[in-house]
């Protein structure tokens, strides 16, 4: 009884902070919508009819944003499952974002701070694409191979860091962000060569993977949620058992925690560092992978959109725990997806979705502020990941 | 000046640290203040000072009731504190820290160092100092930085000088020579409060000593009462301080060091030419001051220094070059000097800290998997054998007192089958009933015939453990005696000085 008391007490205590964080975030967010919507400032001299229009317009743009990301009642008309098609689109974006999220959560316990999801994201796509649309293999087989070959192109492109770093001494951060360059620009000239150039078109884009190699949908035609993301909960639950069950994962986490006393307990730094990062590296590559295979198809310049640099702050919110970072990117995909929604039916913009989620980091990074707005007293919100990984 | 403390009273959450303290210093009396780590001592000090704010409780200076928001009321008032960590910015002269936060600039705005040049030198002769007010802090030893801060003391007029833990830091002499200057001090009428918990200065230089257990004042004595007397008040048990030991039980040479040397990273050479063997059955302690290269000597062994030359045998075998992890298994016990820093990791639990070193050995691992069931048992048997006073296995390390988590290093390497223990100064920062504990574990380690390597900073400490003594100076071991050298020999050869006949 105790056992699952604290347990409780425990899980409360990890998830205060984020979800104190998203609170404010949400409520500061309804300020500036209120504030974006030119009809309220005619309305200075009645203070109460300005309330009301603020309130209003904040509450209409939140509840398109949850029409666009859980159920939408003008969808059933035909059927009413096909209400749920925004939660499909949820899951949709949420899959790649987990996986990311998940390489800059696993580096984070292991001390390092990858920067790099973006680019290991692309060379996972790069991969995905190329075994996708050269080879012509049995179903299954040839999704697993498309997968296999993301994964291992990524965490080379990952590993480097952790070699470099290992070795030289370079620190991952700067590192990171350049090969985040290296890897877009190297995206981009591949799509300009013959190997990759789809045949009688002119732009880049590469020829669509076959059919293969795509991820099946999982509730038919009518919605895009595909196996990706069983793929994405399925990763963070091996992450979660490597991180707490294995010999590895205890050296990951011992070098996070404390590199001198793991050094003095005889751990390898140089080789947690590098393999690390080669995992790191496997699963934004994944990402890039599931986002190629599942619903783009085809290898664009545009491939990666954020989803690298939002895994840092899913990363963030969740803790940098398996579990935290599931809930985190599942959240950050129902804002996207509901953000398209809400432009569409409302004048606010999408951008103060990214408003939103900047909201939430900067929350996240200012627990004594969070902390004082909501009177905590003695609990302890959780650790500092955040100076952590700086440190290296 | 006399200072007394009334009732005073200060809780941290549900923890006591100052209960209904009283106190009372007179003009130029020496006061000690005796207490194990963790007794309330600093806190006191702080109060004092104006450190900390007290709950309850007056300060009088001279019967008179005062009021101390801040340190600079209580330099006002006469009362100035020389801190365990010395307050002094190293790049700067010693002037130049002592006019710190007291600047005089001429017309031009320029710095005038000219009146705190003479003031020091009139301290200097006072007490027959020999320190030069231009030298830059940093190169100076310890013992003048103290000075240094004892200096500031007087110049800004304290009548009462708070000592806080002032020989930690300090080599023999430098201690036999601070003792002097606090007599010196107190023939011109200054009072000093001197927190310790070393009994022999104690009884050296106090006039009278308060007793504080656990927040409270359990009493006051004389410095005539005796070193067991004092101790066992301070932990509340009777101690034993003179435990017999049996003799030594020679075996084989398990450690066997020859012309080792290590230069750091830098380049720079922190051990010259090395050779020192060790015995089972025998405790060989490497006695030195503070950074003479016993640090990089205990890494070492374990190859945890990247180049090193000359050979380091254990029970034959040459380990230079081999991994950490080889050198463990080669049989190391390893005690590393700082417990927070390299010994324990302080944000995993104490069963995940008992096997850091033998996470992927049997039984603890599985193939890939960790045991977890096992490991939680064997940290269970751990936790009680070694008497770790803990919430349990999955308590935090962190919050464990200093005492119980250096018992998770000596649990963890004390368990693992190994031939020599090598302790870098395993009691460091521990009251009398931990180090007590240590010390008979590391006896126990000698008797169950393995060969035991000590490096200690504390005469007491190497004197109750010792068969052997190695003393280190610069980088060196100038020469390895026996135990029945003197405490002043012993503290010559520590500062570099080999007696006179001898080479």
């Amino acid at each position: 009884m105790n056992k699952i008391k604290s347990y409780l007490e425990d899980t409360l205590r990890s998830i205060l902070l984020p979800l104190s964080a998203f609170f404010l975030a949400v409520i500061s967010g309804g300020l500036l919508i209120a504030f974006s919507d030119p009809k309220i400032y005619k309305l200075w001299k009645s203070p109460l009819e300005l309330i009301g229009t603020g309130f209003a317009s904040a509450g209409s743009a939140y509840s398109a944003l949850i029409q666009g990301s859980i159920f939408d009642i003008n969808l059933t008309s035909k059927k009413f499952v096909l209400g749920f098609y925004p939660l499909s689109e949820t899951f949709v974006v949420a899959a790649p974002l987990i996986l990311t999220g998940l390489s800059v959560t696993l580096a984070f316990r292991a001390g390092l701070f990858n920067i790099g999801a973006q680019g290991q994201f692309i060379f996972g796509a790069i991969g995905a694409s190329y075994v996708g649309f050269s080879y012509n293999l049995p179903p299954l087989i040839h999704m697993l191979a498309a997968l296999t070959g993301a994964m291992f192109c990524a965490g080379l492109w990952g590993g480097l860091v952790g070699f470099l770093k290992a070795r030289t001494g370079a620190h991952e951060v700067i590192v990171t962000i350049m090969l985040n360059y290296i890897a877009i620009y190297f995206l981009l000239w591949l799509l300009s060569t013959q190997a990759f150039l789809r045949k009688g078109r002119q732009d880049p884009i590469a020829p669509p993977v076959g059919e293969n190699a795509r991820l099946p949908k999982l509730f038919g035609i009518d919605f895009r949620i595909n196996f990706g993301i069983i793929v994405a909960i399925g990763v963070a639950y091996l992450i979660h058992v490597l991180l707490n069950r294995t010999t590895w994962g205890f050296q990951f986490r011992s070098v996070g925690a404390n590199t001198l006393a793991a050094k003095t307990a005889g751990m390898s730094v140089p080789f947690v560092m590098t393999s690390v990062m080669v995992i790191c590296g496997a699963l934004a590559g994944l990402g890039g992978a599931v986002q190629l295979l599942g619903s783009e198809y085809a290898l664009t310049a545009g491939v990666a959109g954020s989803f690298g640099f939002d895994a840092i702050t899913v990363a963030l919110l969740g803790r940098a725990k398996p579990l935290g970072t599931v809930l985190a990117a599942l959240l950050f995909g129902a804002l996207k997806a509901g953000g398209l929604t809400m432009q569409a039916n409302t004048t606010t913009p999408i951008d103060i979705v990214l408003v939103i989620q900047a909201l939430v980091v900067l929350f996240i990074a200012a627990p004594t502020m969070v902390r004082s707005i909501f009177r905590f007293k003695q609990i302890k919100l959780g650790s500092n990941m955040v100076a952590k990984g700086w440190n290296g | 000046m006399s200072v007394e403390l009334r009732g005073i009273t200060k809780n941290f959450g549900a923890l006591n640290a100052n209960d209904n303290i009283n106190l009372r210093v007179e003009t130029g009396e020496i006061h000690a203040i005796l207490g194990e780590n963790g007794a309330g001592k600093s806190t006191l000090m702080n109060i004092l000072y104006g450190l900390l704010a007290p709950d309850s409780g007056q300060i009088f200076i001279d019967e008179k009731p005062i009021i101390i928001f801040e340190p600079n009321d209580a330099l006002a008032a006469g009362i100035a504190m020389v801190h365990q960590h010395f307050m002094l910015i190293p790049v700067f002269t010693v002037a130049e820290n002592i006019i710190l936060g007291h600047e005089k600039i001429n017309l031009v705005g320029v710095l005038n160092l000219d009146q705190a040049r003479s003031e020091i030198i009139r301290i200097c002769k006072e007490f027959n100092f020999d320190i030069d007010p231009d030298a830059v802090v940093e190169t100076l030893p310890v013992g003048v930085q103290q000075r240094v801060e004892i200096i500031r003391a007087l110049i800004y007029k304290a009548k009462v000088l708070i000592l806080d833990e002032p020989t930690a830091v300090l080599t023999p002499q430098e201690t036999d020579e601070l003792l002097q200057v606090m007599k010196d001090l107190k023939k011109q009428g200054t009072s000093i409060i001197f927190i310790t918990h070393k009994l022999r200065e104690v009884k050296e230089v106090a006039d009278r000593i308060t007793i504080i257990r656990r927040g409270k004042v359990v009493s006051t004595a004389r410095p005539t009462s005796s070193q067991e007397e004092l101790a066992s008040q301070m932990v509340g048990r009777p101690v034993d301080l003179n435990r017999q030991r049996r003799p030594a039980t020679i075996g084989d040479e398990i450690l066997s060091i020859s012309n080792l040397s290590v230069t750091d990273d830098n380049g720079r050479v922190v051990l010259h030419n090395i050779s020192l063997s060790v015995h089972a059955g025998e405790i060989v302690a490497v006695a030195g001051v503070q950074g003479n290269g016993q640090t990089e000597l205990a890494r070492a062994i374990l190859n945890l220094e990247n180049h090193i030359t000359g050979k380091i045998l254990i029970d034959g075998k040459n380990i230079v070059g081999e991994s950490v992890r080889r050198s463990l298994q080669s049989g190391i016990a390893f005690i590393p000097e700082s417990r927070e820093l390299d010994g324990l990791i302080g944000s995993f639990s104490i069963a995940e800290n008992l096997i850091l070193n033998t996470h992927d050995l049997a039984p603890n691992a599985k193939g890939f998997l960790l045991a977890t069931n096992t490991i939680r048992m064997e940290a269970d048997k751990r936790i009680s054998e070694f008497d770790i006073r803990s919430q349990g296995a999955n308590e935090i390390v962190s919050s464990l007192s200093g005492g119980n988590k250096q018992k998770v290093v000596l649990a963890r390497e004390l368990s693992r089958p190994v031939k020599i223990v090598v302790a870098s100064q395993p009691t460091r920062g521990l009251d009398v009933g931990s180090i007590e504990f240590i010390h008979e574990k590391i006896v126990q380690e000698r008797d169950l015939s393995r060969a035991v390597l000590l490096f200690s900073t504390e005469l007491d400490e190497v004197f109750a453990l010792a068969d052997r003594i190695a003393v280190m100076y610069h980088g060196s071991i100038i020469d390895i005696v026996p135990t029945t050298i003197s405490r002043s020999e012993l503290g010559l050869l520590m500062a570099g000085i080999k007696p006179k006949g001898k080479s």
